[in-house]
């Protein structure tokens, strides 16, 4: 027993000693790998809501019976294109999806089309998380109650103005969840992209076991940034939900007239600061 | 036809499936007329008024407003909606915008008018329906009552020439149907035009120039308040409206 303890805590002291080593080495690499990770995982994201946002909108267009053939046709066909491009981008694997615009663009155009290795990773990310979130636009148009559609058409809005004035802004507070799920998801995932060679935190980890065969210890290095990373992004996106929210209370102006129920000053709206929790 | 006309529907006809909900409605609606269409539940009042606003494709007939068949293909609905406001039982307020910005919003937006001038104009009408107190409070935090008067207020607000009401206090506590319904008596003496669906025969009796009697997507009998309430002539109208001289 007792000897047992001795030899774990040496593996402790010697893991330790390895982490501080390879910190002293390396430790520029690693930090650059995590920010070129996160940068890739941010924009991207962002990038892929944008498209996201855009395909949701094109799928929940409609028409009447008395529509022009015409307008029928085009908004069938748009659809179309945005159901294959989701079906294709969700259906395959991301390291495959960068495979084929990296190397697959060049072989097919004879080296006219062909994209560095940093365009083609933002490209890949970003058109791959626009398809699953251009599903989940597409849940959350649909979970907004039919009467604020009409609402705002009763008033004279027409579909992009009801979208962007009244569907969308509610779509996207619902949405942020989702959203956090596929930033972190991406954070993880964009290390898959070392098969192009982006230099990216996975890519610092391989580069570094390669010379030294520490594969231990870098990876609880590794593991320790990308946890450091996703648990900040999520703190920071339930900041956001908190603030969209907005104030829990309102102050009057005056006194309501007509109202029986008077003296109502800070009207609690029972949601709680889940935030602060 | 006197001048005054603003909105005519003819040979009306609307079908939900191989469900015919609405036959054949001919009625004309003038300028200042005050009108309530009232009738049992599924009697077709709602899918009607739904029609006049468009909001339900009609099947065949016309709507002819201002002599233009508002069905014609070159007629864009939207342009046509910003003149014909309309208020919904489930107040259909925007979530995400305050009481203020959801009276704004369509004259910023489909008016094209700037912000302070409709800032101005909406306060003006919130403070004719009593609620410019609450211009900041979200649609979550007002009763029902409060959240129909804003309603009330954001339709006004566009300034349209004819208001359709589809049961404005159905979905209302009865200690606050009264302010809405207060509302709508003060609008009424200011001349606007309406058309009001309600179960709530007192206003239908009291406020309105017109009533009509709708049963089973027919208009079956219309006429003034004191004709359909004092001597109705068929016998449909006779036993909708015993029933409620029953509960009151």
């Amino acid at each position: 027993m007792g000897s047992e303890t001795t030899q774990f805590s040496d593996i402790i002291t010697k893991l330790f000693s390895d982490i501080g080593k390879l910190w002293q080495d390396a430790a520029p690499q690693y930090l650059k790998g995590a920010g070129d990770t996160l940068l890739l995982a941010v924009i991207a994201t962002a990038v892929g809501c944008l498209i996201g946002l855009f395909c949701g909108i094109l799928q929940t267009l409609s028409y009447s019976k008395n529509d022009f053939w015409l307008k029928k046709a085009v908004i069938n066909v748009v659809k179309a294109v945005v159901r294959i491009y989701v079906e294709v981008f969700r259906g395959t694997p991301m390291i495959l999806q960068a495979v084929f615009i990296f190397f697959g663009l060049p072989y097919l155009t004879a080296n006219a089309l062909r994209f560095d290795v940093i365009t083609a990773a933002y490209i890949v990310v970003s058109i791959n998380t626009g398809a699953y979130m251009a599903e989940t636009v597409r849940g959350g148009i649909l979970s907004i109650d039919k009467g604020q559609t009409e609402g705002a058409m009763a008033i004279g809005m027409n579909h992009f103005q009801t979208m962007v004035k009244v569907i969308l802004p509610q779509t996207l507070r619902n949405i942020i969840p989702q959203i956090g799920n596929n930033l972190i998801i991406n954070i993880k995932d964009t290390s898959v992209m070392f098969i192009i060679g982006y230099a990216e935190l996975f890519a610092a980890h391989k580069s570094y076991v390669g010379a030294t065969y520490l594969y231990f210890p870098s990876a609880v290095v590794t593991m320790i940034m990308y946890l450091i990373m996703t648990t900040v992004c999520s703190l920071l996106l339930r900041l956001w939900e908190h603030l969209m929210d907005g104030p829990e209370n309102f102050n009057l102006a005056t006194t309501d007239s007509l109202a029986l129920t008077s003296g109502m000053n800070n009207f609690p709206t029972g949601r709680k600061k889940r935030w602060a929790r | 036809m006197s001048d005054n006309v603003i909105l005519q529907v003819e040979h009306l006809s609307k079908d939900f499936g191989s469900n015919r909900v609405l036959k054949d409605i001919d009625f004309t609606v003038s300028q200042g007329e005050v009108i309530s269409i009232i009738g049992a539940s599924g009697s077709g009042k709602s899918t009607l008024l739904r029609c006049i606003n468009l909001l339900e494709t009609p099947t065949s007939g016309a709507i002819i407003y201002h002599g233009q068949n508002i069905l014609d293909r070159s007629v864009k609905p939207p342009k046509y909606r910003s003149k014909v406001g309309m208020v919904f039982q489930s107040f259909n307020l925007f979530n995400n915008m305050n009481v203020l910005k959801n009276c704004i919003v369509g004259q910023t937006t489909v008016l094209g008018k700037n912000k302070e001038e409709a800032k101005e104009n909406a306060l003006k009408y919130l403070s004719n329906v009593g609620m410019d107190a609450y211009v900041k409070a979200k649609p979550k935090q007002l009763s029902g009552g409060q959240k129909q008067r804003v309603a009330i207020a954001r339709a006004l607000a566009m300034e349209p020439e004819m208001l359709l009401f589809d049961e404005p206090t159905s979905a209302l506590d009865p200690e606050t149907v009264g302010e809405v319904l207060s509302v709508m008596k003060t609008l009424a003496e200011s001349g606007m035009t309406m058309i009001v669906v309600t179960h709530e025969m007192a206003f239908a009796k009291d406020v309105s120039t017109r009533v009509i009697y709708m049963s089973d997507g027919v208009i079956c009998e219309e006429g003034t308040p004191e004709q359909i309430f004092g001597d109705p002539q068929k016998e449909e109208t006779k036993s909708f409206l015993s029933r409620f001289r029953n509960t009151n």
